[in-house]
């Protein structure tokens, strides 16, 4: 089977006529062995990608539960370096595609070249930035190409037609569709108009569409399934009680599987 | 950075910023996808009522009635003298925008932006403060057009401008306390960005600097342009040409843009932005981001920041709220590069002292925030020839700062019990 670990991974689940489980976390939170155990342990539990936030001092499209978890990163000394270090001695255990979640900032003030080279290196999939509109998004996705790796671009539901169809084309991977108007957080339920859009985005093209923000457990994402997505991102409920399991105690990594291993069963069932 | 001569095309006004939002390689829109329409819609609705006279007859009108425009441009006699060398010094005038109603130039941009949310059909306003002068002029123009109006602040920035909170709840707005980060304007200006992400569809945000994603440099600076046109004129009649020296003080640099802007052009105009050097720039524990900054991305726009290694946001620091801010416009970036303007940092201390000099040589309390650019004067003056004319931008009145500017000069202007 040909292209990127992304187009792969998708192609396969459509044969399977399954929809991709696509958990988020942000890395360091609360330090790196706690994130390490994590993904692993998400793998395990069925995961199909894995999108993994480099912490940033300004998330803008971030809610407060992954705020929180970033500013724990950072109080714990995380860096996009020792991210992509994490990652990178993960190679060969960790064998499903990872796209780094990060804001333009910490990229830009690398460098477009030498980030991408470093994350395809240490065996990302691809990249989402979440303030890098369609508008500033070209360069980064050629070089991005060049690496291997996918730019994912973010379509929202403020969207206008004509504009979801130029990010449609733009994006690789898959498309990213938020679900809400608003930052990342735990809905209750999801707003009306997701299950059109995402019918909309399919007619465009072969892309595969995963839905993200705002989905709070199995009985959104089994509804995200039902509208006919290519995958569920699951972000800030995550996080949530893996930072619950901290606090009482309890096993953050273990939290995430437990948590994943039912949504699993929600997308399969 | 390059300081060789600017060309005609850099200084042209259609040029600053390009049909992409950019100023040279600086602003652009870096923001969350949903906020795009509303950014398109806003720069659409901007464009339409500047050509609309029904519009700007109303914005004049209230400039006049409401606000108290024109302001004075006032020769600070003692002030020149201070400075006065044997062979003679620099003549020292001063835009008093600390004259208009609320007591900055804030609310030139506040008015302007209410107009637009009224006729974008907005009914919600949504705003950013530091030192609380922006929150309190927004709230002001909220309660002239009966509009909901919700002001981020930190909460640190909340206990140094407890004043101005007071001024703003009796306003009617809610002053919404933001404790993430470092509890100053940055984290009001995120905070305040998630929730126009929220309820981008009913609400406006008037944004208070010329910082932030197209076309907010651009639309800020425009409402604020009347300072540097009014002075312009003023100038003419006072002596008869353009000055030579602006000086304004710079945070996110509304101030200096508005007086800046008309004189972009006229190449033989120095511009002087002065920024807050805090404990000093080699403390640490500054907001100089022109000086001490690299190229960035915050609040949606690419411009000068303070970052660690790593790109994350660096903790800025001034006595002055209104001063505390890691980035700048960039606009501003954009005149540095291209050697148009000139930036220089005082720390707390030299504002300080400034401030004081002002009270007692010309019976005026500046904001901490204006202090900056007066301090700078005494850096500047010696070097000045006689007859030099300088035009400083009086941003702000000081009534605000009366807490912090006591607890500063500890017991001595004290009242004995």
């Amino acid at each position: 089977m040909g292209g990127t670990p992304l187009q792969q991974r998708f192609q396969l689940l459509q044969q399977q006529r399954r929809c991709a489980l696509m958990p988020f976390l942000v890395a360091g939170d609360p330090d790196l062995a706690t994130t390490r155990a994590s993904l692993l342990g998400l793998q395990g539990a069925g995961a199909d990608v894995i999108e993994l936030g480099i912490p940033y001092s300004d998330p803008l499209a971030d809610g407060p539960v992954i705020q929180a978890a970033a500013a724990r990163a950072l109080a714990a000394g995380t860096t996009p370096g020792a991210v992509l270090e994490l990652l990178s001695g993960l190679r060969g255990e960790l064998t499903i595609p990872v796209v780094l979640f990060t804001y333009s900032n910490p990229l830009l003030n690398r460098g477009m070249e030498s980030f991408c080279a470093a994350a395809a290196a240490a065996g990302a999939a691809g990249l989402v930035v979440p303030d890098l509109p369609l508008e500033e998004a070209d360069q980064l996705s050629l070089i991005a190409a060049a690496h291997g790796l996918d730019l994912v671009l973010l379509v929202a539901p403020t969207t206008p037609d004509e504009r979801l169809a130029r990010i449609a084309r733009a994006s690789r991977g898959f498309t990213y569709l938020v679900s809400v108007t608003g930052v990342t957080g735990v809905r209750s339920s999801l707003q009306v108009g997701v299950e059109q859009r995402v019918s909309q985005l399919k007619a465009l093209g072969p892309t595969p569409v995963a839905v993200g923000f705002g989905i709070a457990g199995p009985d959104q994402a089994s509804q995200v399934r039902a509208w006919g997505a290519d995958g569920a991102i699951v972000g800030s409920a995550l996080v949530k009680a893996m930072a619950e399991a901290v606090t009482t105690g309890g096993s953050a990594p273990l939290a995430a599987v437990n948590f994943c291993t039912r949504l699993r069963a929600a997308l399969d069932g | 950075m390059t300081t060789t001569q600017p060309t005609p095309a850099e200084l042209s006004q259609q040029a600053r910023p390009n049909a992409l939002g950019r100023f040279g390689r600086f602003g652009g829109q870096y923001v969350p996808e949903t906020l795009i329409p509303a950014l398109l819609e806003l720069e659409e609705a901007a464009a339409e009522a500047w050509a609309d006279p029904a519009f700007t007859g109303r914005l004049h009108h209230l400039l006049r009635t409401y606000v108290g425009r024109p302001t004075p441009l006032y020769e600070a006699e003692r002030l020149s003298e201070h400075y006065r060398r044997p062979e003679g010094g620099p003549r020292i005038w001063l835009k008093r925008e600390d004259l208009n109603h609320t007591g900055a130039h804030k609310i030139n941009n506040a008015l302007g932006q209410a107009l637009l949310a009224l006729r974008m059909g907005k009914k919600r306003i949504i705003a950013e403060t530091g030192a609380g002068q922006h929150g309190v002029a927004t709230a002001t123009v909220c309660a002239r057009f009966g509009l909901e109006c919700v002001v981020y602040m930190g909460a640190e920035d909340m206990r140094r401008q407890a004043l101005n909170v007071f001024r703003m709840r009796l306003l009617g707005a809610t002053v919404q306390p933001v404790t993430a980060g470092t509890a100053t304007l940055k984290d009001a200006t995120s905070e305040a960005i998630r929730d126009w992400v929220t309820n981008v569809e009913s609400t406006h945000y008037i944004l208070g600097s010329v910082a932030g994603p197209h076309p907010y440099p651009m639309l800020v600076r425009d409402f604020h342009a009347v300072i540097g046109e009014e002075a312009r004129r003023q100038c003419s009649e006072a002596f008869g040409r353009l000055p030579d020296v602006l000086l304004a003080c710079v945070g996110g640099g509304s101030n200096a843009m508005g007086l800046f802007h008309p004189f972009v052009g006229d190449t033989a105009v120095r511009l002087i932005g002065v920024e807050a050097a805090g404990e000093g720039v080699a403390s640490g524990r500054h907001a100089a981001t022109i000086t001490e900054g690299r190229v960035g991305v915050l609040h949606g726009a690419m411009s000068l920041l303070l970052q660690d290694a790593d790109g994350q946001v660096q903790e800025a620091h001034s006595i002055s709220a209104g001063l505390d801010y890691p980035g700048v416009g960039p606009e501003h970036s954009y005149l540095r590069e291209i050697g148009r303007a000139e930036y220089a940092a005082v720390t707390d201390q030299q504002a300080l002292d400034a401030l004081q000099r002002l009270c007692r040589l010309e019976g005026i309390i500046p904001a901490l925030e204006t202090s900056h650019a007066l301090a700078w004067l005494e850096t500047l003056c010696p070097t000045l020839a006689p007859g030099t004319e300088v035009v400083i931008n009086l941003s702000g009145r000081g009534d605000k700062d009366v807490n912090t500017v006591a607890d500063r000069l500890g017991d001595d202007l004290r009242p004995a019990v």
